[in-house]
């Protein structure tokens, strides 16, 4: 059985219709991908697995837990088992880096001791490869930097869940394929369940389990890379053959 | 908390302090010479001192307030709302609401009041110095009768009502931060509409807790 299942979920903002009947498995200790056009609802996916938002119709569990009928004090519990690194990292800038990343440290894990939470903040800084940058504001990091710390934060609880929402998005390939051997890696090390949004095709049908193609408010396509790069759809086809050349398909 | 005590209170003192003490100087001016042909001018002292602790005081400090701290919460919250930081506080299982607000209400609540209470000083100071030092009122009397008349209630009530005034504007300007949509102009919209509804919220609770008290 999946790890996190959605069914049938729908969302419309106003009149505008975003998600329209979206369901997908998502497997333990696998990575999933899910990939889409610019304004598909990807993020606003994202946001209802964790019951920031709530959906109008459809349903979603966590293990035995059904997400989007728990009451407060269950989602608090459920979101203790998700990391989130957002796509504009959403750094809380009246804190210095340290304290974004000790920050679900502290109200998550209740990790208060000094010594352990600066040696985890270290730790995680060296893994995004900014080390020694505890002091500084997010206002003084370029946009790159602030999306590698916004990760760094999600990692820091090891959750057993990684939401990335566009990790890689504005980074340059070198920090790019970074990132992407960070999620590997956690993957692989702490084995962790990693669900990406990315627009790198490249990397995704390199590192993922799981891919899954959202396309007008729906999973128009899903399966391993293979499955999905065999598939016929029209978009998905467009988004392959622009990524890749016909050498490498 | 103690930081939003800091920005509210202390960065607040010139700001009120001037005010205060150009309310209190214009005011003295215009009663002296208003009641000067009737040989009343020694009440200016009394009528300025009351007035000011029962709605001046309490009014000044508080539209002030609103304009320098009541726009730039709702800006705040505003801008961690449309960044995402409000959704982000949300997945670290902390209550938003809570971690932001209570330390802004809070701070509102101690502060007001005794940026009203400092208000209120000033003010009769500038008042007995232009009334006295300018207007060559007679200064013991003036000051005699003043205290006479003025009650401890008076400030007390002055004072509540700014806590009471205190606390509207900061659940008022919390609530449009923290609702922001649409980017760097819902910010905006979300600060303006904050002061504009505090501060008629805040003038019909004064008329209301005025009744109140003293109708
Ligand atoms: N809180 C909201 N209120 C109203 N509309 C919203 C809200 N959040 C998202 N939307 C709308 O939903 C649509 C999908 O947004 P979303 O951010 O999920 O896109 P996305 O697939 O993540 O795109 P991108 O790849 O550019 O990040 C957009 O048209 C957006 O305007
Ligand atoms: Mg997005």
């Amino acid at each position: 059985m999946s790890l996190i299942r959605v069914e049938n979920l729908h969302k419309s903002f106003g009149s505008t219709e975003i998600l329209r009947g979206v369901s997908l498995g998502i497997e333990e200790g696998e990575i999933t991908t899910i990939i889409g056009q610019s304004g598909t609802g990807k993020s606003v996916f994202f946001k209802h697995l964790i019951g920031i938002l709530k959906p109008d119709q459809g349903r979603i569990w966590f293990r035995d837990t059904e997400v989007t009928a728990a009451d407060t004090t269950t989602l608090v519990e459920v979101r203790t088992h998700f990391g989130y690194a957002f796509q504009g990292a959403a750094l809380f800038d009246s804190m210095s880096v340290a304290e974004n990343i000790a920050f679900p440290l502290r109200e998550v894990l209740g990790i208060k001791e000094r010594k352990e939470t600066a040696r985890r903040v270290g730790e995680m800084l060296d893994w995004i490869g900014l080390p020694g940058i505890e002091k500084k504001r997010p206002a003084e990091l370029s946009g790159g930097m602030r999306k590698r710390v916004g990760v760094a934060r999600a990692l820091v609880t090891k959750p057993e869940v990684l939401l990335f929402d566009e990790p890689t998005t504005g980074l340059d390939p070198v920090l790019g394929e970074t990132i992407n051997d960070l999620v590997v890696r956690v993957n692989k090390e702490l084995e962790l369940t990693c669900v990406v949004i990315t627009h790198d095709i490249q990397a995704s049908f390199r590192i993922s389990d799981k891919i899954a193609f959202l396309h007008e408010g729906l999973v128009a396509v899903e399966g391993t890379p293979r499955e999905v790069a065999r598939s016929t759809h029209p978009i998905v086809r467009k988004f392959i053959e622009n990524s890749f050349n016909e050498l490498e398909v | 908390m103690l930081e939003q005590m800091e920005r509210i209170g202390v960065e607040s003192v010139p700001i009120i302090g001037l005010s205060s003490l150009a309310i209190g100087m214009i005011f003295s001016l215009q009663m002296v010479q208003l009641l000067q042909p009737f040989r009343a001018e020694i009440a200016v002292g009394t009528a300025v001192a009351v007035t000011l602790a029962r709605e001046l005081a309490p009014i000044i400090t508080t539209l002030m307030l609103i304009g320098k701290n009541g726009s730039a919460m709702a800006a705040e919250l505003g801008t961690m709302r449309v960044t995402e930081q409000i959704d982000a506080m949300e997945t670290m299982s902390v209550d938003p609401i809570h971690f932001l607000t209570v330390p802004r209400v809070m701070a509102c609540i101690v502060m007001f009041p005794m940026l009203t209470l400092m208000a209120n000083v000033i003010g009769v100071f500038g008042a007995w110095v232009v009334a006295v030092g300018a207007m060559e009122v007679e200064s013991a009397t003036y000051l005699d009768q003043m205290f006479t008349v003025l009650r401890a209630r008076d400030i007390l009530q002055g004072m509540l009502k700014a806590g009471v005034m205190g606390y509207m504007t900061a659940i008022i300007c919390t609530f449009y931060g923290y609702h922001a949509e649409n980017g760097a102009q819902g910010v905006g919209e979300a600060s303006t509409k904050a002061v504009v509804s505090s501060s008629v919220a805040i003038l019909v609770a004064d008329y209301v807790m005025a009744m109140i008290f003293w109708g």
